[in-house]
């Protein structure tokens, strides 16, 4: 199956990890991903904060160069998702933006390329008959907390990804990997992912709620598919211990590292040297459930 | 929390600019307040998204500019998601920016407007977004410098972040938009 992929600014800083699970995935199982020549940044939180049809504008720059490829374009990214997918929705709804958006790019874009997150490529396209066939080390025991956070699933009329308050493509993935998903009510909370450098206390603050809710789950790990979401729980566990003087100590893995451990790839080709909480109590329940 | 409009205040003109720029109609809303019982910042505002509302309904205008929510509110969605007649308030707090920076008010808490500013310039100058950068000069230009120096190194290290700024992107092409962007936001007013 072919692609074109979209990586996202983050996929070489902040989610490299995200990024390097994703390709080591599809490489096993013969996805084929073309990353868009010339790619360039969606506008991120920071241009619909500012200027809605500056932000409608960078994300459909991408969307041209994929519908120019004719092919899907493919997003690893959950907030590049939404942004892509908000501005094929807004241009579909709105002339005055369309009109400004293709005044602004020189060219017209009339919203139609699909957007696809990879965990829907991997749940819908691949499938779980043949995704349960490349599981050599199921994750046996191993409890998950599957949460999505807010750009997957919010607002519903532009991503239509799944139900919006209660999501259940990342469980179906674990299902097939062989893990166990907990129940939990923190699935589709925020993250406060968006203040975290600029009131870091509301980050803090709201992801320690959401790890709490995961561990009164009995969650050994969290299951992300947003770098927004894995920096905030991730790095921010040592403020929350600072803050709220307890200890944290509750791995943040994306979906796609942990599938790569169920088919048997290595930690370091999938990233998973460089979480900041240590995923080792995850890796040795794995390997020792093999 | 109590807002004071007074008569001679009151105006439909604010109103009318917030629902065009945010391509909403709040004349929707009937206060079931789903939005503000959802907000995640609920702990951290005075005035939650359905009194903002009403406020805008009653002819608020300027002195919205400043309220917390504003640059508090982190664009979850879940005031849209659950909204039941389907208004797009995060629209409307988009709005409520993009009024407040043309009007140059007030620098909130943790001057997000600096960040989003330093975050799109490096956007300008490299086409895609350079993290470490704008992260620094936002730490310089707050005089907050000490905050998460315990974590960069180990960032470093692991490669959790990059240290080189991003190649590949098509540079021209993203001048061109911000570029034609400011003409045309220009025009507008």
């Amino acid at each position: 199956m072919k692609y074109a992929y979209y990586p996202g600014c983050s996929a070489h800083s902040t989610a490299r990890d995200m990024h390097e699970s994703c390709l080591a995935v599809s490489k096993a199982l013969d996805i084929e991903l073309n990353e868009i020549k010339g790619w360039t940044c969606c506008g991120a939180s920071a241009a619909h904060q500012t200027d809605r049809k500056l932000a409608v504008s960078l994300a459909s720059a991408n969307l041209l160069l994929a519908k120019q490829m004719g092919m899907d374009m493919v997003v690893n990214c959950a907030a590049c998702y939404n942004r892509s997918k908000v501005a094929n929705y807004e241009i579909i709804s709105s002339e005055e933006i369309r009109e400004s958006v293709a005044d602004n790019l020189g060219e017209t874009y009339d919203g139609s390329v699909p957007v696809r997150h990879f965990i829907e490529i991997l749940l819908k396209d691949i499938g779980p008959v043949k995704l349960r066939k490349k599981i050599v080390n199921p994750l046996k025991g191993l409890k998950v907390a599957p949460y999505y956070g807010c750009y997957l699933v919010r607002p519903p009329e532009a991503t239509n990804f799944d139900d919006p308050e209660n999501p259940t493509i990342i469980e179906s993935l674990i299902d097939v990997m062989g893990g166990e998903n907990v129940e939990w009510s923190g699935k589709v909370d925020c993250c406060g992912g968006m203040q975290n450098l600029t009131r870091t206390e509301i980050t803090v603050r709201r992801s320690a709620a959401v790890i709490e809710m995961a561990e009164a789950a009995g969650a050994e790990c969290i299951a992300v598919a947003c770098p927004m979401c894995q920096i905030s729980l991730d790095v921010r566990q040592a403020d929350m211990e600072k803050l709220l003087g307890r200890q944290y100590n509750m791995p943040v893995i994306y979906v796609t590292q942990l599938l790569g451990l169920a088919m048997g790839l290595s930690p370091t080709e999938l990233g998973l040297n460089k979480l900041m909480v240590s995923p080792l109590a995850v890796l040795n329940k794995v390997k020792s459930a093999a | 929390m109590t807002t004071r409009i007074t008569k001679q205040k009151a105006n439909r003109d604010f109103l009318k600019a917030v629902q065009e720029k945010a391509d909403v109609n709040l004349n929707s809303c009937y206060q079931c307040k789903k939005c503000s019982i959802g907000c995640p910042v609920a702990d951290w505002i005075k005035l939650p998204p359905s009194e903002i509302i009403r406020s805008l309904q009653l002819g608020a205008g300027d002195e919205l500019l400043n309220t917390d929510l504003i640059w508090t509110c982190l664009s979850c969605e879940t005031c849209y998601s659950r909204c039941p007649n389907r208004i797009n308030f995060p629209a409307v707090i988009d709005a409520l920016k993009s009024i407040a920076l043309e009007k140059g008010a007030a620098k909130p808490e943790g001057d997000a407007p600096l960040f989003n500013r330093l975050f799109l310039n490096t956007v300008k100058s490299y086409g895609r977004a350079y993290d470490l950068q704008a992260i620094a000069m936002y730490k310089l230009r707050t005089g907050n410098l000490k905050q998460d120096m315990d974590k960069f190194p180990t960032m470093l290290k692991k490669g959790k972040i990059a240290i080189l700024p991003p190649s590949g992107a098509n540079k021209d092409k993203v001048k061109r938009i911000f570029k034609k962007s400011a003409q045309n936001k220009g025009m507008e007013k």
